[in-house]
């Protein structure tokens, strides 16, 4: 049969193309409230970095932490009494934007001060929970149904006896336990061990017992995880720490992990059954190629969504940790601290109290607007649709 | 034909699933074999174990729960079966490649034709962006793709049917395999398209002289492509011959119910023949051989005997020695 494609096809007329970004303006513009989330969130990316620039160094531009007694308590908008300053204790603007606090230092630079750290700590224990997430979802999704088998667990035991009676300087048997292991691991990668289940000792056959599902054993590390009052647990290990603000950002990422887990998870094992895996897997892509390019990306929008909300949760955690005094050391001004100072002079002085509430809303509102309306961009289906 | 130009032969696959109750039969002893640059045809009803022959081939059966009891797959000189995952994922795709029966899922929602064409060749060749753009081009236009440039930066919910379809043999043409298997290629497309599809499908083997195993359930589709028949039934093979042997002169029952049940001009206006019965449960079959409480030709030893592949010459054969010995009083 003579098949050449001018048999079949004549040229279709031109249909009118939009490019990318038109099509992202489209979606944009059909979704308001998301746009105006994008634009609360630039704005406060901006003032988080300006801010960083204008309140560190020695002599800063706004200085978060100038003491001023006889300005304590001042209102918003409030002049400073040029008077009773000196040339360097008068606040760049000339004004008091936001009033100034019980030992009279202006809100305003705390405000500049506390939005990096807001910012860095919403995106640092964000970032460190969807990645753990992501890959503890994606195995538990992928793999699921593999099952440990009786060596993994035992070597595992072994591995972390070793470790541990080398810490505790039993040098000889650690190293003992650590050789026997990566031994072991060594021959089993060989290779020579794949024979058939029929022809195996007695001892390997019960080596090989397959004991508990990979699912099983993380989804179950998962509830044990979500079992713990998280903020308890926090305070915990906050307590037990020395308090800085990287400690926070790991310790909230550490234990938010849980609900991303889950969602990737449950991405995974309905996508794994999609008809485009199978034809990845006969393209001859590897395990890891399929999870994290082909599975990945149609998983994404769910966790992605979840991970903004998430940032706005973890703004209100560390928030939450400062206002109880556990957060960042007191000099270095939060939005949680600003707040957790202001709430005793909440009648005389509710501007210490409401300004900082109101940032905390308006950013985590807009990180959720903003979340939604990331959703409906990622789908190329409903980008059409619009 | 001499036997050295064998590119695949499957020798007595046993593929089981385990489910809760008695394990799934789904391959029962099935040996076929693929001769290079021929098309060959696995022709059977839905749940008959085509599809689960195909993904065995690549190794694509999950197990659990599934699992390839018994037998081998032999291709071109190596036993698949005994093959690790990194060795199988060099032969999928590169050296045997497969078209899925859905084209509307088959591709990746989120990724451009471009990108998937693209990691096809990739996955199995080192080739530089631009030598892959114009490859990916040129795979287009083998397929049939109008003005290919602008597809490849579509997403599949941008093509219609018949496209994807197209794209997904352009995926499995891309680094020019040995063997092409279609598993249904046509099923959910429309008449129109499965014609064009088939030809496709047709000049492309002629051209690259490869070899296509075609799984399919419609048998006016077998009759225009294959060479080689298999009738498969309930995970076994019924009869097996080249084209005109098993259209002119069917000897296994199924096979002539089949043919039987095929509309044509001359039976225009008269009720069509259909098999009594349904296809049995694959965990469950009847004792013996599988299709006699069908059959119209059954006599008791069909219900004790597992019937033996008789031999009718020049490659033909079928599972039918009550029709066999028939034959032969008869001459």
């Amino acid at each position: 049969m003579n098949m050449d494609k001018k048999d079949f096809y004549i040229e279709p007329p031109p249909v009118p193309k939009r490019t990318r970004m038109q099509e992202l303006q489209h979606v944009f513009a059909q979704n308001r409230l998301a746009l105006l989330g994008l634009l609360i969130f630039i704005l406060f990316f901006c003032c988080a970095v300006t801010g960083l620039f204008l309140t560190s160094g020695s002599s800063p531009v706004c200085d978060p932490s100038m003491v001023r007694l006889q300005e304590k308590l001042r209102p918003p908008l409030a002049r400073p009494n040029l008077e009773s300053l000196k040339p360097r204790e008068i606040p760049a603007l000339g004004v008091y934007l936001m009033g100034t606090d019980d030992l009279g230092r202006d809100v305003f630079s705390r405000m500049l001060q506390g939005a990096w750290v807001s910012l860095t700590v919403g995106f640092v224990a964000v970032g460190i929970s969807v990645l753990i997430g992501i890959f503890m979802g994606g195995i538990a999704g992928y793999f699921g149904q593999k099952h440990f088998r009786m060596d993994h667990i035992l070597f595992t035991l072994c591995l972390v006896l070793g470790a541990g009676l080398i810490i505790v300087n039993s040098y000889v048997i650690g190293t003992v336990l650590l050789s026997i292991c990566s031994a072991y691991i060594f021959y089993s990668l060989s290779g020579r061990n794949r024979f058939k289940k029929k022809d195996l000792p007695f001892w390997k056959a019960i080596l090989r017992r397959n004991t508990i599902s990979v699912d099983t054993l993380i989804m179950r590390i998962v509830d044990i995880m979500l079992c713990f009052p998280s903020f308890f647990l926090i305070l915990t290990v906050v307590a037990l720490l020395p308090a800085s603000i990287y400690n926070i950002m790991i310790v909230i990422g550490l234990t938010s992990w849980m609900g991303t887990t889950r969602f990737v998870r449950a991405e995974f094992l309905s996508l794994r059954e999609q008809d485009f895996v199978a034809a990845a897997r006969a393209l001859g892509l590897g395990n890891f190629r399929i999870i994290f390019r082909h599975i990945m990306p149609n998983a994404v929008a769910p966790v992605l969504v979840s991970a903004t909300i998430g940032i706005a949760s973890a703004i209100l955690t560390e928030a939450g940790l400062s206002f109880l005094g556990f957060g960042v050391p007191p000099p270095h001004a939060t939005w949680g601290n600003i707040l957790s100072n202001g709430k005793n002079f909440i009648f005389d002085a509710p501007w210490l109290t409401f300004i900082p509430g109101i940032a905390i809303l308006i950013v985590v509102l807009s990180f959720n607007l903003f979340g939604e309306g990331l959703r409906d961009v990622l789908n190329p289906k409903l980008r059409e649709r619009h | 034909m001499t036997s050295n130009n064998i590119l695949l032969s499957v020798e007595n696959l046993k593929v089981y699933f385990q489910g809760n109750g008695a394990p799934v039969r789904a391959v029962d002893g099935i040996s076929f074999e693929v001769r290079q640059k021929e098309t060959v045809c696995i022709v059977g009803e839905s749940g008959c174990g085509k599809t689960v022959t195909a993904l065995s081939i690549l190794g694509l059966v999950s197990t659990p729960p599934g699992e390839v009891v018994d037998g081998k797959i032999v291709f071109s000189g190596q036993n698949l079966l005994t093959l690790d995952e990194r060795k199988m994922q060099k032969i999928r795709g590169n050296r045997i490649s497969m078209v899925f029966q859905e084209p509307l899922t088959s591709l990746n929602p989120v990724f451009t034709i471009g990108d998937q064409l693209g990691e096809a060749v990739r996955t199995h060749r080192p080739i530089a962006a631009d030598a892959l753009r114009r490859y990916c081009i040129q795979l287009l236009n083998d397929v049939g793709i109008p003005s290919p440039e602008q597809r490849l930066g579509d997403y599949p919910h941008q093509l219609s049917g018949g496209q994807r379809q197209r794209v997904m043999i352009a995926m499995a043409l891309s680094c020019d395999p040995d063997l092409m298997i279609a598993d249904e290629p046509t099923t959910a497309l429309d008449v129109t398209v499965q014609a064009q599809i088939l030809g496709l499908l047709q000049t492309i083997q002629q051209k690259r002289s490869m070899s296509l195993l075609y799984i399919s359930h419609d048998l006016g589709v077998v009759s225009t492509i294959a060479h080689q028949i298999y009738v498969m039934y309930a995970g076994i093979i019924a009869e097996q011959g080249n084209t005109d042997q098993i259209f002119l002169s069917p000897h296994h029952p199924y096979t002539q119910g089949l043919l039987a049940s095929l509309p044509s001009l001359s039976k225009r206006g008269k009720r069509l023949y259909s098999i009594p019965g349904s296809v049995p449960n694959p965990a469950y079959k009847p004792e013996g051989c599988p299709f006699h409480p069908r059959c119209p030709h059954a006599i008791l030893t069909c219900r004790e005997e597992f019937p033996e592949m008789c031999d009718y010459g020049k490659g033909h054969l079928a599972r039918c020695p009550v029709l066999f010995k028939n034959k032969k009083e008869r001459n």
